[in-house]
C-alpha cells in the first residue's frame, strides 16, 4: 500500500471538486451574478452622485463579496455528506485536514476567484481610480480565501441541520468583520493617500492564521457531524 | 488481526450493546446479525472510527485503532448504506477518484475491467445519475475490486442487487478470503460463500 503524498491528495481533491463544479455550472454562476446584482443596486438606489459613490465603493464591493461568499457555503460539504463521500474521506489514509484544505481551495477557486476577477469591472461603475482598483484586487485576493476558510468551519458545524443555510451566515458573518474592515480599509487608504501596506499586511496575517487553524477546526467539526 | 474486547456503544442516551467480544483473523468471514435498530451499523461505524465507543477497545494487529490511525485505514475498506459515488461523474471517474484517495495506483484499464466484472459493460462512461439503484450499488462494489485492503467492512452490501449480482458478490468475497482477506458484514439476505464457514454473532 503506497501512502499518498500531500500534493497528490491536494490535487486529486481539487480536480474532483472543480470537475463537479463545472458539471453544476448554475451554482457557480448564482454566486457571481448575485455579487454583480448587489453591487449594481447601489448606484441605482443611492443616485448618480459620483463623489458619494466613489466614497462608498470599497465598502459596497466588500460587503457584496462577503454576502456572495455566504451563498455557496452551504454546498461546501453537504453534497459529500449526503452521498457518503465524506465518510469515505475520513477513511483516507491521510490527515482529514489536508482533504479539507483541498476542498476549501477548490471552493475558493469556484466562488471566490470569480468575484476577484469581476470586482474591477464593478469598481468602474463607481468611478474608482485605477490605483484603487489594483488595491481592491490585491485585497480581495488576500481576503476572499479567508472568507472561504472561516466559512468552511461554519459549514462543517451546521452540516446536516435543518435551515443550516441561514444559520451558517449568522455564525460566519460576525467572524468575517476583520476581513471586511481591513479589506475595505486598504482601498480607502489608497484613495485618501495614506499607506496601504498596513492594511494588506494585516489581511495577509489573517490569511496565514486562517490557513493554519481553519482546516484543522473544520476537520474536527466534520468528525462531530458524521458521528 | 482484528480484536474487539468489551466493546459498548450507545446512540444518544440509549445503550445499543455492551461487553461485546470477538476477533477476526485472516481468511475469516463474520456476519453481524440482529433486528433493525440493534446496532449493526453502529458497530461497523465504530470499527471505522466514526463513532467513539463508550467502553472497550478495538485492536488491529494488537494495537488500538485510534493510535494506529492512518496505518489502519490503509488496510481497510468500508462500504456503507450510502454508495459514496457522485451523480455528476461517470462510473470510471468515480472509481478513479476513490481508488486514488485510497492510495491505490490504478489505470483506466483496471477500472474498466473491474466495472465489466461487476456487469457494467457499456456503462463505464455514462453519468451515474442515469444508472439504476442496483447498477449504482455495483459501481460502489467495484471499489472492492480495486482496493488492496485486507479488511472489508460491508454494511448491507446486497441492497438493491439482483440474484446474479448476489452470486457475484459471494464469488468476490470467496476470492478475497482466499487471498488472506477478512470480511465483516451485515445483511438480511442470505450470503453463502462456497468452502468457507460463515461465523456469526447476534446483537440483541
Amino acid at each position: 500500500m503506497t501512502r499518498l503524498s500531500l500534493v497528490s491528495v491536494l490535487s486529486l481533491v481539487i480536480r474532483r471538486d472543480l470537475v463537479l463544479a463545472m458539471r453544476r455550472r448554475a451554482d457557480v454562476l448564482t454566486t457571481l451574478i448575485f455579487f454583480v446584482i448587489v453591487v449594481s443596486l447601489f448606484p441605482l438606489g443611492v443616485g448618480p452622485e459620483t463623489d458619494m459613490l466613489r466614497k462608498m465603493a470599497p465598502g459596497v464591493v466588500w460587503v457584496a463579496a462577503l454576502l456572495a461568499s455566504m451563498l455557496s457555503l452551504g454546498r461546501m460539504f453537504s453534497a459529500d455528506y449526503l452521498d457518503g463521500t465524506l465518510e469515505q474521506m475520513m477513511l483516507v489514509p491521510q490527515s482529514l485536514s489536508v482533504l479539507v484544505l483541498a476542498k476549501i481551495l477548490a471552493h475558493w477557486m469556484v466562488s471566490g476567484l470569480p468575484l476577484v476577477i469581476m470586482a474591477p469591472v464593478l469598481g468602474l461603475q463607481f468611478d474608482m481610480p485605477v490605483q484603487a482598483l489594483w488595491v481592491l484586487i490585491v485585497a480581495l485576493l488576500l481576503g476572499t480565501p479567508i472568507l472561504s476558510m472561516i466559512g468552511a468551519v461554519g459549514a462543517a458545524l451546521t452540516l446536516g441541520l435543518r435551515g443550516g443555510g441561514a444559520l451558517v451566515s449568522l455564525l460566519v458573518l460576525p467572524l468575517c468583520i476583520p476581513v471586511l474592515i481591513f479589506g475595505a480599509g486598504a482601498v480607502e487608504a489608497v484613495v485618501s493617500g495614506t499607506s496601504v501596506g498596513s492594511h494588506l499586511s494585516l489581511l495577509g496575517a489573517l490569511l496565514v492564521m486562517a490557513l493554519v487553524f481553519t482546516p484543522w477546526m473544520t476537520a474536527l467539526a466534520l468528525r462531530i457531524s458524521v458521528e | 488481526m482484528l480484536e474487539i474486547s468489551n466493546l459498548a456503544c450507545s446512540r444518544g442516551d440509549h445503550l445499543l450493546f455492551s461487553d461485546l467480544n470477538f476477533s477476526l483473523s485472516v481468511g475469516e468471514l463474520l456476519q453481524v446479525q440482529g433486528a433493525n435498530g440493534s446496532g449493526k451499523t453502529s458497530l461497523l461505524r465504530t470499527l471505522c472510527g466514526f463513532m467513539t465507543p463508550v467502553a472497550g477497545e478495538i485492536r488491529w494487529c494488537g494495537q488500538n485503532i485510534r493510535e494506529l490511525g492512518d496505518a489502519f485505514y490503509a488496510e481497510m475498506i468500508y462500504l456503507g448504506h450510502l454508495n459514496a459515488i457522485k451523480d455528476e461523474l461517470n462510473a470510471l471517474e468515480n472509481l478513479r477518484i476513490s481508488a486514488g484517495l485510497a492510495g491505490c495506483k490504478v489505470d483506466d484499464k483496471q477500472v474498466i475491467m473491474a466495472l465489466r466484472r461487476m456487469g457494467l459493460r457499456g456503462r463505464e462512461t455514462l453519468p451515474v445519475k442515469v444508472l439504476s439503484q442496483g447498477q449504482r450499488r455495483r459501481v460502489a462494489l467495484a471499489r472492492l475490486l480495486l482496493s488492496n485492503a485486507s479488511l472489508w467492512v460491508l454494511d448491507e452490501p446486497l441492497t438493491a442487487l439482483d440474484a446474479g449480482a448476489v452470486e457475484l458478490m459471494q464469488e468476490l468475497i470467496g476470492e478475497h478470503l482466499v487471498n488472506n482477506g477478512m470480511v465483516i458484514y451485515t445483511t438480511h439476505q442470505s450470503l453463502e460463500v462456497v468452502g468457507v464457514a460463515t461465523r456469526w454473532f447476534a446483537l440483541s
